[in-house]
Formats: C-alpha cells, structure tokens, sequence
C-alpha cells in the first residue's frame, strides 16, 4: 500500500521541498480546516437542529426547510427584497460604470483625476456612508429633498416610504460605482489597438467599433462584474442594518439582514444555519446559471480559431 | 410602410440639402478632423464633470453640514457655505463619541490584523508560488474556490466555537483568524505576483546558502513590495470599515470599534446632525488621506483582484 504513495521515487530534495510546500501552506490550511470546512458541516448540521446556543440543540430534520419554504412569508419576502433590489441595482450599475469608464478612456486632459474623483466614494464604505446617505435622503432637510424643492417638486418620504426605500438604495449604490469602472477601465486598455486600427481603415466610425469591438471584447469584464455584483448583493448588511433596520414594514429586509435577525436577534441558530445554506444554495445556482448563459454572450479570444 | 418610411427620409435629405446653401462643399468652412475630435473631447469632458459634481455633492453637503449649526441645517434655501464655520463640532463629536477611546480599538485591531494578514498570506503564497509538493495544485483550486463561500455560511459555527473558548467580548475572535492564510484574495494576488520574480534570483540565493525561508524573507518579501503594500492598504480599509465582526463580538462598550460606536451615535444623536457628520468624517479622513497618497496601489490592487473595490 506504502509504495502507491506519491512521495516514493522522490529524490530527497524532492521530499524536502514538498514537506516545506506543506509547511509554508500551513496557516491557510489549518485556518481551512477550523474556520471553513468545520463550521460548513457544522452550519448544515445545525441546519436541521432547533437551537438558542443556551440549551442543547434539538434535532428536528428538515423543519427549518419546510419553514422557510411553506410557512415564512419574510423568508420568500427578503428574498424578493433583495432580487428586486439586484435587478435594478446590477444592471444600472453595470451601464453607468461601464459608460463612465468608456468616457475615461478617451484621451482626455487630467484623467487621473476624474478617475480618483469617480473612484473616490468607493473608499469610503460602511456605517459612515450609510450615516451619511441617510441624511441625504432625510425628508425635510436632506440635500436630495432640498433640491427637488428648489426645482419645484416635492419628494418622497424615501427611507420611511415601503415605495420609495429600495429606490433610495439602488441611488446609493450608484454613488460607488467606481470599484468596477477601474476594473472596465483596465479591460479596456486591455484591448488591442490594432484591432481598432484596422476597423478605422475600414470606414467603421465610433459608435461601429463600440458595438463590433469593445463591447464583443468586454464581455469577460462584464460577466465577471456580474457574478460578483449578484454575490455581493446578497451580502447587503451594514446599509440595511443601519439605515433602515430592514423598515418600514420590512420593504428593505434584505436577506442578510434577515438571516442576522435570526441568529442573533431571535437567537435561532438551527433557522439562521438553514438561511446560511439556502444562501449558499441561490448563490451557486445564479453563478451556474451566469455562466452557462455566458457561452451566448460571452467572447473569449481563444474562441477565435473555432469560429 | 417601411418603403413609405424610407421614401420619406431620402426626401427629408434632398429637401435639407437643397435648403442648405453650398457652404459644405466650400474647403474654408468643412470643419476638420482636429476639431471635430476637439469637440467630441469637450463633449467627453463636460459630461464627467457633470458626473463629477453629483458624485461630489453628497461629500461637500457633508463637510458643510458638519461645519453647521443645527438652525442652519434647517434653513431653506440652504446655506451652501456654513458661515461662520463652527469648528466647535469637531470638538464636540470627539468627546461625546468618545472618539480617541474608539480610535485606539480600530487601530489595534486594524494593526494586529494587518500584520497576520500580510505575514500568513505572504507564506502561503510562496509556498504555492514556488514550492513543488504533490496535490499542491488542487489545494490552490481549493483556495480559489473558497473565495465564491458566502460568510454566513460559516458564520454561526465559527461565533458558537468562539463563545465556547470564551473569546466572545474581547478582540481575539477578530485578531486570531487573520494569522490562519490572510483571506484567499491575498493568497492569490501575491501568488500572481511572485510568479512574476523570474527563478533565477531563487537559484542564485539558494548558491549562497539560503534555505527556503531565506529566499522568501530575503528576496521574494523585498522584492513584492508593491503587492504587499496593496494587500495592506486594501485589508486596512477592510478592516477599518468592519462593522458585522464588531457587532456580533465586541459587546461592551469600552471595546467598541469606531464603525460600532458610530452606529451606536447615530442611533442616539439623530438630532445633531452636524456632530454625526463631523464624526463619520472623522472616521473616513485616515482611509481618505490613504486614498490619496497610495492611488496607485489602491487602483493597481482593484484591478488585480477585481473584487475588492
């Protein structure tokens, strides 16, 4: 049995450096071990448990699924809150960044400063955003309402209107949609020029080469933009937590803040492990989905001698 | 009515152009390459600058705001310019936040972090990078693969297993983990860049007598400064803005980060706007000042991780 082992045949140096391979990935594999692997089979175990981490847990199958699927109505509501919010929020983000990056692109005076500018609010996150974007959209005195009323209109109650609060959100993300224009931005420059040039003798104009060119070589960036922002969607926590504590009459209970409520709010550990893993579930589903869909709209450059 | 359409346009073209005096055609008024691609350059710039000014007015209304007094804020129309600027604020936001208190958790946190971060991640990634060991390539797939896990997943667990060794209210369960590996980004951004060091230098320091600790700690650690510098700034801010760590572990208040101190003002003061703005700006000029002296890196980091940012 011993001989089948891959570290038979190795020279000594050969047995030696594998044993510091071992040893330098050491931290992360033990980290892996106690803080991934372990609590993930732990997580599913307490998934089918009902327990308040003050007695013993009780087992109790699949309850918690059937809960959450045929008697929680702000299971299946969070969800949509937070799919609504993603299929606004996602797609905007994409264009407005996307746009924004193609405009940086030009060979403009001072680009490195707009580009701190645009990037500039994606540096800031957190709680003092969300303190700061709350007052922004304060009914009476926040700057949002205020210039509405110096144009004449009169605007929404925003954070305490169930109609208005999720809108209130995807304005907010659009305030940060700097991270992924740097990421456009180096995909652009990623694209080679000669392709341009040889569309400009051609006769293609500009808005030709954006569709046959840029957007045809941008669709990696673009897809993996999208897997990203449909992940980061649903780890929305902070905002939520502390703009609207998932109000008014739940309108942005955004899963993750759901799931906090009943870990460590309501103290049930066995649902909220449940929650974690259906999380886990959507999560994979969606990227499987993104990219099977992708080999319809994605190009990649290796495809070219196929075709 | 497709044909009826077209008809019409090639009309509308003929009548356009008839109407139109010959001034086209005439050399001194086409207008030229040079300046058309002058114009469609202003046209680029005016419209940055209008996305500029609506990116830049929540951060102006900020500042202005913290400078203000609380009848000011109320006015309308608005008062663009706090006059006269109430510094006061500041002053106030400090003591009533307990802001120094605050401040030295986030740093010691951000700091004892940092370091296990930058050293765990560094050595791990050599050892991908540049170590030969069998199964060690399906380990790295491991580890990029646990960059798509949702956190929650391991979140309750991970806070029962805490509270059993008794670590719940004191920095530990936030400091301890960041020695195990520094996060699977870090991992792979510095693997990506030592592979980037040609293996000469290794060869060259193994001849001189360097084991392979010698080689990361003595060539490869000096010679990543960049990438270690954008793995730091990028965990800085990270940890810097952490509020869910905070407020699941950290329960009395005199251990207390600034983000969870921060929420705790907002929810008591929501009446002194001026004094929570001066303190969520207080709180965002150290990663603001980073920003702006380390853009490179920050903008380098973004566009290798793709993620972070």
């Amino acid at each position: 049995m011993i001989s089948r082992s891959p570290f038979m045949g190795m020279s000594r140096a050969r047995r030696r450096e594998a044993l510091f391979a071992y040893l330098f990935i050491s931290p992360w594999l033990l980290g892996f071990i106690i803080w991934e692997v372990g609590p993930m089979i732990a997580s599913l175990v307490l998934s089918l448990t009902k327990y308040n981490i003050t007695s013993p847990p009780i087992f109790v199958g699949l309850a918690n699924y059937k809960r959450a699927f045929t008697e929680d109505p702000l299971f299946w509501h969070s969800l949509k809150v937070t799919a609504t919010y993603a299929a606004f929020a996602i797609p905007l983000g994409l264009i407005l960044g996307f746009t924004v990056a193609l405009l940086l692109n030009f060979d403009i005076p001072g680009v490195s400063i707009w580009r701190t500018v645009y990037y500039l609010p994606s540096v800031i996150s957190g709680v003092a955003v969300a303190i700061l974007w709350q007052f922004i959209f304060q009914p009476q005195f926040g700057i949002l309402n205020t210039l509405l009323k110096m144009m004449g209109l009169k605007g929404p109650e925003w954070l305490y209107s169930t109609t208005w609060v999720l809108p209130a959100f995807i304005i907010m993300s659009l305030w940060g949609i700097g991270g992924g224009m740097v990421i456009y931005l180096a995909g652009l420059q990623g694209i080679p020029t000669a392709l341009y040039e040889s569309a400009q003798i051609d006769g293609a104009n500009w808005w030709q080469q954006l569709w046959k060119i840029t957007l045809p070589m941008m669709t990696p960036t673009i897809f993996f933009n999208l897997v990203m922002g449909l992940i980061g969607t649903f780890q929305i926590f902070t905002s939520a937590y502390v703009m609207t504590q998932g109000g008014p009459m739940y309108a942005s209970l955004f899963y993750n803040l759901y799931l906090y409520n009943n870990a460590f709010v309501f103290f049930e550990m066995g649902y909220a492990s449940m929650l974690a893993w259906a999380l886990l579930a959507i999560i994979l589903i969606l990227t499987l989905l993104t990219i099977k869909s992708s080999a319809a709209w994605v190009y990649y450059e290796g495809e070219l001698r196929r075709r | 009515m497709a044909k009826d359409t077209t008809i019409k346009a090639a009309e509308i073209t003929t009548t356009a152009e008839r109407a139109l005096p010959r001034l086209v055609a005439r050399p001194g008024w086409r207008i030229g390459k040079k300046a058309r691609e002058n114009i469609g350059k202003g046209i680029v710039i005016f419209i940055l600058a209008m996305g500029a000014i609506v990116i830049m007015i929540p951060l102006y209304w900020q500042i202005s705001t913290s400078l203000k007094s609380i009848p000011d804020i109320l006015k309308y129309p608005p008062k663009w310019i706090p006059y006269p600027p109430l510094w006061k604020n500041y002053m106030d936001a400090v003591t009533q936040l307990r802001f120094l208190l605050y401040l030295k958790n986030t740093l010691l946190i951000t700091l004892l972090t940092l370091i296990g971060v930058v050293l765990s991640s560094s050595l791990v990634a050599y050892g991908f990078a540049r170590l030969r060991a069998p199964g060690l390539n399906l380990l790295f797939l491991v580890v990029l693969s646990t960059m798509m896990l949702p956190y929650q997943v391991t979140l309750i667990p991970t806070y029962i297993l805490f509270g059993k060794l008794g670590w719940v209210n004191t920095f530990k369960p936030l400091i301890v983990p960041a020695f195990f590996g520094g996060g699977a980004f870090n991992i792979f951004l510095l693997r990506q860049f030592f592979m980037t060091i040609p293996l000469e230098y290794d060869d060259a320091a193994r001849i001189d007598g360097c084991d392979f600790f010698g080689i990361y700690w003595r060539i490869l650690l000096p010679l990543s400064a960049p990438a270690l510098a954008t793995v730091a700034i990028f965990h800085i801010m990270w940890s810097w803005n952490d509020f869910m760590g905070p407020l699941i572990y950290l329960h009395s208040m005199d251990k207390w980060t600034l983000s969870l101190a921060l929420q705790q003002f907002n929810a008591m003061y929501a009446r002194k706007p001026n004094l929570l703005m001066a303190s969520s700006l207080l709180m965002t000029i150290p990663l603001i000042l980073m920003f702006f002296f380390a853009q490179r890196l920050f903008i380098q980091g973004v566009v290798i991780t793709g993620v972070k940012g």
